[in-house]
């Protein structure tokens, strides 16, 4: 059995198993992280949004052969700096965003990843940026995610 | 703070009684019960809730209407009534207090408002109290279910006489080993300090303030004026391990062996298996441990869900027809037309205003899809899932696998998202089945296509409506919903009312009954009639989010309008003055007056106002919509995008309100939802099947649909006792929006939502295999 080894939340991981197995089911059934939800398995609810190399990516649209030796995937597991968290982690518990939770993990990832881009570009954090973001929430918490990610990408 | 439950000096102990209550003040009764900590119970003890409505001038009076009266909160807490006592309070030996809340949270934040209630009563911190969800419980028989928005209602009261009796004990024991009159001390974050500021923690008084023997005594709860948590705002306490991915669900779990399984199911709705022609390749697969035929088609166990998903993907399998075979959105249509009850009001004068309203199948999927775990051995069986009718699910559960009852254990896990769905316990029913029939634990998932094809929906329903209206009266009001069957066979949580329900013509009835105990026409209108008729067509259905009450507010403010315009008035007056009474109309002068009803709009711009009330309060919602062509077409891959609702203003009262953070959040989810109902979001019925398998199918609110501004008040009230919250957003934010649609269109839509006839903006995943393949191209679409 082909055997991979990447970079997850700062640690070196190797895993035996086929290539072709997407990378969300490695991280979440083989490894045990479990931040990165399953919602679609097509890469349309982003649930499972993570980073690699500091890009927001979906997890569920990519098998395990494609991600190479000195790949850095981060969960949002590692997100936070030990016990300091993010200063996005940190705009969700003050917004009090979350509901269920089970799409915040995915939102927070996807929430940096943008406001980083947004840095890289030039551009502003403000509505018609955060509404390129595809991730659902079926509880509906949109609205305070988006008071969230201008909180937060004002520490960033 | 000064204790509040002594009693003045001259009032003498009550012998066989902690009491010590200020003259006048209700007692309730608590009990201890005997363990080697302090452990309390409690039961319930009648409450009066509203004062009844009020009688408004001018607009002929409309008989009382029964939720008026006694409504679908009053039920659920009665039936909860007798078997609360066992209701239970433990305070640790490292002074934190637990809980086990018979109750499922999925997200409307219950664990944290309860936190909260007992902090308060106990003068604790939110943070001392730990609060779990309990594993199913049958001898609570009605008080186990999660539904109706009726959590807080129902459990306020008998929490908090069983956190005051823990508090009065505790006193009592400080009194003592501190040798001082109990009247000196003060409780506050867990420490209770005594006369010369000696400081004892509730720790170190369980044990003293424990019970050798089950005892009865009488308490008296907190007052109103002394609350310093509940009525605060407080963010979920859940909320960093939710933002660091430690939240728990049910697939999160790690139980040993409890491998990743799924189902290949029918291309039908509901279609069985009939055979398999390639078991035993599929078995050879990479990572595949087990392939099992069962009762809902081809369960496949693996190493891994994708190695699952691979294995469901390529099985051949031989189908049964399903429940609906070969119909579509047209023939159920058809059989609801058929099935519509006479308007019963003969031609009264006046003119009349006739109205026929379509709504189609909607999706209770939530975010996190049908999962349970389970482990069934001969003799007995443990189960995992998000479940709001753990005890009824506990009795299907045991009957499916031949065992008593109580040789299967049912943990409640906390649920991503529920929206009426986790009602049912459809995923733990067949997680039981494929392990047993694996004889291994199974960690059993429905893929996003089973959860939006198979799962349960929101039933397709027609409203009609019927009313007299002179110059400035109206009449009458007749509202006839006709519904394809809403699946109330849950019962209330427990298995002889669920067993109840699945009598012939037990559904019918109940539904009939849930339907009268929740729906008001709160208008003046007239000799004013609602009636459900429900037919059963084979359908699964459940009560999501608000039950009937999005659709029957949509039709009825839709037709307020109109009768508003008969009579040559104002919306928002017209309501105003043909509200009931003075509390409806203070949350409809909250949102005329917040969101500047009457300003001047855009043409293909409009606003639109909706009331309702339900759930013990009253709500209204002032929106503002947007319908230009340049807003209405733009475009975004993959997502619809339509009239764009820019503006929401929305105002509640719902009685005492325990967390206002918690009800603005819910408030916000329910405005989300319903401009999900009304304008982007429905299943399609075609050849027995639904078309919609996934997020880019069923057209869910997403960042680009959800209002820019949304304003939502929540009104402040006298009352002693809560309502209900979580599903309160949706109906009058429905009336609402389609009411603005209307008058920026100029064209009252026939059916909702409004989308549902437009060609689909997809092409349609296969039915065969039942599982899309996932991409490979992931990495295409980093930022």
């Amino acid at each position: 059995m082909p055997t991979h080894t990447f970079t997850l939340n700062g640690e070196r991981v190797t895993v035996d198993v086929e290539d072709d197995v997407r990378l969300l089911w490695v991280i979440r059934d083989m490894l045990g992280v479990t931040g990165p939800k399953y919602g679609c398995g097509i890469n349309v609810c982003k649930a499972c949004t993570c980073h690699i190399n500091g890009k927001a990516f979906n997890p569920c649209s990519v098998p395990v052969g494609a991600v190479s030796e000195s790949d850095e995937i981060t969960t949002i597991e590692g997100l936070a700096d030990g016990d300091e968290l993010h200063p996005m982690q940190k705009a969700w518990i003050e917004q009090d965003v979350p509901q269920c939770g089970f799409c915040q993990p995915g939102q927070i990832m996807a929430a940096v990843a943008k406001v980083r881009q947004c840095q890289r570009e030039g551009r502003d954090v403000d509505d018609e940026a955060i509404e390129e973001i595809r991730n659902i929430c079926r509880c509906g918490t949109y609205n305070r995610i988006r008071e969230a990610i201008k909180a937060g990408a004002d520490e960033m | 703070m000064a204790n509040h439950r002594f009693a003045p000096p001259t009032k003498a102990k009550e012998p066989g009684t902690g009491l010590r209550a200020p003259v006048g003040r209700r007692k309730f009764l608590g009990y201890l019960v005997a363990a080697p900590t302090l452990v309390v119970a409690a039961e319930f003890t009648r409450q009066t809730v509203f004062d009844g409505p009020s009688a408004s001038a001018a607009p002929i009076p409309s008989v009382p209407q029964t939720p008026e009266a006694y409504d679908l909160l009053d039920l659920l807490r009665d039936a909860a009534r007798p078997t609360a006592n066992l209701i239970r309070i433990e305070v640790n030996r490292d002074g934190t207090v637990s809980f086990a809340l018979p109750r499922s949270d999925n997200g409307q934040g219950i664990i944290t408002s309860t936190q909260m209630i007992i902090a308060e009563e106990m003068n604790l911190e939110v943070e001392q109290v730990k609060v779990t969800l309990a594993d199913a419980r049958p001898e609570l028989l009605f008080n186990q279910i999660t539904g109706g928005s009726s959590t807080t209602f129902t459990t306020y009261t008998p929490i908090r006489v069983a956190a005051a009796l823990a508090q009065m004990r505790l006193l009592d024991a400080a009194a003592q080993l501190l040798q001082q009159d109990v009247r000196t001390l003060t409780a506050r974050s867990g420490l209770i300090t005594g006369a010369a500021g000696r400081v004892l923690s509730y720790g170190d008084l369980t044990e003293a303030a424990a019970s050798r023997v089950d005892e009865q005594v009488e308490v008296v709860l907190k007052p109103r004026e002394d609350f310093r948590i509940i009525g605060k705002p407080h963010n979920k306490t859940d909320a960093r391990d939710i933002v660091t991915g430690r939240k728990c669900f049910a697939t999160d779990l790690q139980i040993p062996d409890a491998l990743p399984t799924v189902i290949c199911r029918a291309p039908d709705l509901n279609g069985t298996p009939d055979s398999v022609e390639n078991i035993d390749e599929v078995r050879d697969m990479p990572g595949i441990t087990d392939v099992e035929i069962v009762s809902t088609g081809v369960a496949v166990r693996a190493r891994t869900f994708g190695q699952a998903i691979d294995g469901v993907r390529a099985l051949r399998v031989n189908w049964n027809d399903g429940t609906v075979h070969g119909e579509s959105d047209e023939t159920i249509l058809a059989k609801l037309r058929a099935a519509e009850l006479p308007m019963a009001v003969p031609p009264v004068g006046g003119e009349t205003v006739d109205a026929s309203f379509t709504f189609y199948f909607k999706s209770s999927s939530a975010l996190e899809t049908n999962s349970a775990i389970a482990d069934v051995r001969s003799d007995r069986a443990e189960i995992w899932g998000a479940m709001k009718n753990p005890v009824t699910a506990q009795a299907a559960i045991a009957k499916k696998l031949g065992l008593p009852q109580n040789a299967v254990t049912v943990h409640v896990t906390e649920g991503g998202g529920s929206f009426g769905r986790k009602l049912f316990w459809d995923a733990a029913l067949e997680a039981a089945e494929v392990s047993q029939t694996m004889g291994k634990p199974v960690k059993l998932m429905w893929t996003r296509a089973d959860d939006s094809r198979q799962g349960r929906v929101h039933p397709m329903a027609t409203s009609r409506i019927r009313a007299s209206v002179t110059k400035d009266s109206v009449l009458s009001f007749e509202q006839r919903h006709t519904s394809v069957s809403t699946d109330f066979t849950h019962g209330l949580g427990d298995a002889i009312t669920a067993t109840g329900a699945r009598a012939p013509l037990g559904n019918l009835t109940f539904a009939e009954s849930i339907f009268e105990l929740t729906q008001v026409t709160p208008y003046d209108f007239g000799v004013s009639t609602r009636l459900l008729n429900e037919v059963e067509m084979g359908f699964n259905t459940s009560s999501m989010r608000n039950v009937y009450s999005p659709d029957v507010a949509t039709a009825r403010e839709l037709v307020t309008d109109q009768l508003a315009a008969k009579v040559g008035q104002d919306p928002y007056e017209f309501r105003r003055q043909f509200l009931r009474n003075d509390r409806m109309r203070a949350v409809l002068d909250a949102v005329a007056k917040e969101g500047r009803w009457g300003r001047s709009m855009k043409k293909g711009t409009a606003q639109g106002i909706g009331f309702h009330t339900e759930y013990k309060g009253v709500s209204a919602a002032l929106v503002e919509i947007d319908c230009r062509p340049e807003t209405v077409n733009r475009r975004i891959r993959e997502g619809v995008t339509g009239p764009r609702v820019t503006k929401v203003t929305f105002a509640v009262e719902i009685g005492l309100v325990i967390n206002p953070r918690g009800v603005e959040a819910q408030m916000m989810g329910g405005i989300n939802d319903a401009l999900a109902l009304i304008l982007s979001s429905s299943l399609h019925l075609t050849d027995g099947h639904f078309v919609e398998a996934s997020w880019d199918n069923y057209f869910y609110t997403r960042q680009w649909n959800t209002p820019p501004e949304i304003n939502i008040i929540v009104l402040d009230a006298p009352g002693d006792e809560p309502g209900g919250a979580g599903e309160f957003g949706l109906a009058a934010t429905c009336g609402a929006v389609a009411c603005a649609y209307a008058r920026a269109t100029g064209k009252v839509p026939e059916y909702f939502p409004i989308n549902h006839k437009d060609p689909f903006p997809f092409e349609p995943k296969p039915l065969v295999p039942p599982i899309p393949e996932s991409p490979t191209d992931g990495l295409r679409y980093t930022y």
